[in-house]
C-alpha cells in the first residue's frame, strides 16, 4: 500500500497518509462541518465509530456515507 | 445465500474470543465486523496497524479457520437470516447460532453548544486520532465521567495533544475511591501506572463538568463548573463522554430480553432469552475488556456445546464484572447534568428537535410520534440513551433496518434473495 494517496474534496486535491479515515482527513484539512443539519448548522464527527451519523458525506456520488467509517482510497471524490 | 454454523457479530475482545473458542471446537464460524480491522473500539487499529492486543486472538482465529467478514454491518435479522451491508452492497447470511458481541457506545448528554463541530465523545476523539486525525499541538479538554476519560486523556497527551484539563463529574471522594479501585488487580495497577506517567502535568479536577460549549461554526471555548466556581477555557477540541451504554439493537430485533442496564439479558452461559442466541461483552452490560474476553470465551464454548470448557471461566468473569460495577457505581452521574441544556438546546441531533419540545412528553414513544426525535439517521442511538438518563424514558421497540441502508438492501429484505 502506498504511504500517501490523493483524494479530492469539493474539487480540491488533498494528500493523505494511507489508512486515514475520511473524517480524519477532512478535519486535518480544516473541514470541521461535514454536513448541514435540518436547520442549517454545521455538524462534524462526534462518536467516531459510526453510531451518531453526524459525519455523513457524499463519496464518488454515493450520498449519506459515514466519513468516520470509510478509509481514504486513491482518487476518492468527496463532497461535503 | 451463504451458510454459516456459528455467526459472531462484532470483532472486539468479546467477539474475537467467542469466535476463536467456537472455531477451536471444530465449528464453522463466520465473524462479521463493521470496521476494516478487528479489535473493536477498545483495541481499535491505528490507521492500518492493528492494536497489539488483537494479534494473539487474530492468529488463533486464523489457525482455527474463522471466516472474516470485515467492513460489514448487520442491518436486519430474522430467526434464520442476517442482512449485511458492506460499502453499500447488500447480501444475506444464514445463521444457525448467533453470538452478539456488538459492544457499547458512549453516552452523550446535551448541553448548550454540544452540537458544535469539534465537540466529540471522549472515545470518539480517540477513535478519530487513531484514524489519522492530527492532534499534536491541539488544545483539548477531556470531560465527562469514567475510566475512559482518563485513558483517552493519557492517549491524546502521548500523541502530542495539549490536554488542558480532565474534568471528572463525580465528587472528589467518589472519584478518589474509584481511582483506588483501578488498582484492584495487577493488570489494573500496570494500566493505571502507565496512565499516571502519561498524565504527569495534566490538570485533573473531580467534581467538575462542562456547562456549555461556545464558538461560531466550531468549538472555540468551553464553560466549566466546579462547585460554585465557573470559568472558561479556550480549546480546539472537547472530548466529552459520560460512560458507555450497551449496543443492544440487533438482539432486541430478534426478541432478546433486556436487563436493567438496557443490555441484553444473559444467563451464566451468556445465552440470551432467545434460543440459539448468545451475547458477550459490553452489549450484555458494560463491564470492560477483561470481563468481555472471559464472557466471549464462555459464549464461544457454550455455543459450540462445550459447557465443560466454558465452566472454567465463569468465576473469573463474575469477579471481573463485580469489580467493574463497583467502579462504575462510584462514578454515578450527578443531578446537575440533567439540567445543563436550555430549552433551545438540541435534544435530537438528527432531526434538530430542541429539549424544550421533547421533554413535554411522558415517554420516548410519544415524543417520537409528536416531534420526530429519535427517528432520524442515528435512529435514537444518541438521544434515546440521553432521554433515558434525563427523564427515565424506557427504550422504545426496535424496527428493521436497525441502521440506514440502501434501497437495494431493503429490496433484498423483501425478497430474501440477491438481485
Amino acid at each position: 500500500m502506498p504511504e500517501e494517496l490523493r483524494i479530492r474534496v469539493n474539487g480540491r486535491e488533498l494528500a493523505v497518509a494511507a489508512g486515514t479515515s475520511v473524517a480524519a482527513a477532512l478535519l486535518n484539512a480544516g473541514i470541521r462541518g461535514m454536513r448541514r443539519s435540518r436547520t442549517g448548522e454545521p455538524r462534524g464527527p462526534v462518536c467516531g465509530m459510526g453510531a451518531c451519523m453526524e459525519c455523513r458525506i457524499t463519496v464518488d456520488g454515493r450520498a449519506q456515507l459515514r466519513a468516520c467509517q470509510l478509509r481514504c482510497r486513491e482518487g476518492m471524490e468527496i463532497e461535503c | 445465500m451463504a451458510r454459516a454454523a456459528i455467526t459472531v457479530i462484532g470483532a472486539g475482545p468479546a467477539g474475537l474470543a467467542a469466535a476463536v473458542c467456537a472455531a477451536e471446537c471444530g465449528r464453522r464460524v463466520v465473524l462479521v465486523d463493521e470496521n476494516p480491522l478487528p479489535g473493536g473500539q477498545i483495541w481499535r487499529a491505528k490507521k492500518n496497524l492493528p492494536a497489539i492486543e488483537t494479534e494473539p486472538w487474530r492468529r488463533r482465529a486464523q489457525a482455527a479457520g474463522v471466516e472474516w467478514r470485515t467492513g460489514c454491518q448487520a442491518a436486519q435479522a430474522t430467526p434464520e437470516r442476517l442482512w449485511l451491508e458492506s460499502a453499500g452492497e447488500a447480501e444475506t447470511l444464514a445463521w444457525e447460532q448467533l453470538i452478539l458481541a456488538t459492544g457499547a457506545r458512549e453516552l452523550l448528554l446535551p448541553f448548550p453548544g454540544w452540537t458544535l463541530p469539534n465537540c466529540c465523545g471522549a472515545g470518539g476523539l480517540q477513535a478519530l486520532v487513531k484514524a489519522g486525525l492530527a492532534i499534536a499541538g491541539q488544545r483539548v479538554v477531556v470531560a465527562g465521567s469514567g475510566p475512559l476519560t482518563l485513558a483517552v486523556a493519557a492517549y491524546l497527551q502521548q500523541q502530542g495533544a495539549r490536554v488542558l484539563l480532565v474534568a471528572e463529574q463525580a465528587a472528589p471522594m467518589q472519584a478518589a475511591a474509584a481511582a483506588l479501585l483501578l488498582f484492584s488487580s495487577p493488570a489494573r495497577v500496570r494500566q493505571a501506572w502507565r496512565m499516571r506517567d502519561a498524565l504527569r502535568g495534566v490538570e485533573i479536577q473531580a467534581g467538575c463538568w462542562v456547562e456549555a460549549a461556545e464558538g461560531a461554526e466550531r468549538l472555540q471555548r468551553v464553560r466549566l463548573r466546579r462547585g460554585r466556581r465557573r470559568w472558561s477555557l479556550e480549546c480546539d477540541y472537547l472530548a466529552c463522554g459520560f460512560g458507555l451504554r450497551p449496543n443492544s439493537e440487533l438482539g432486541q430485533l430478534l426478541g432478546c430480553a433486556l436487563n436493567a442496564e438496557a443490555g441484553l439479558q444473559v444467563d451464566r452461559w451468556q445465552q440470551t432469552s432467545v434460543a440459539r442466541i448468545w451475547c458477550a461483552g459490553d452489549a450484555s452490560g458494560v463491564a470492560g475488556v477483561e470481563a468481555a474476553l472471559l464472557a466471549g470465551q464462555i459464549a464461544g464454548y457454550a455455543a459450540a456445546g462445550r459447557q465443560d470448557l466454558a465452566a472454567a471461566f465463569i468465576a473469573r468473569r463474575d469477579r471481573q464484572q463485580r469489580a467493574s460495577r463497583r467502579l462504575l457505581r462510584r462514578l454515578a452521574l450527578r443531578q446537575e447534568l440533567r439540567r445543563l441544556a436550555a430549552d433551545d438546546t438540541w435534544f435530537c441531533r438528527c432531526e434538530d428537535v430542541p429539549i424544550g419540545e421533547a421533554q413535554a412528553y411522558a415517554s420516548w414513544r410519544e415524543a417520537k410520534l409528536q416531534t420526530r426525535c429519535g427517528m432520524g439517521a442515528c435512529q435514537g442511538r444518541i438521544c434515546g440513551a440521553a432521554g433515558r438518563f434525563l427523564w427515565g424514558w424506557e427504550a422504545a421497540g426496535v424496527r428493521p433496518p436497525i441502521v440506514p441502508v440502501r434501497v437495494g438492501t431493503l429490496a433484498l429484505t423483501e425478497t430474501g434473495e440477491a438481485q
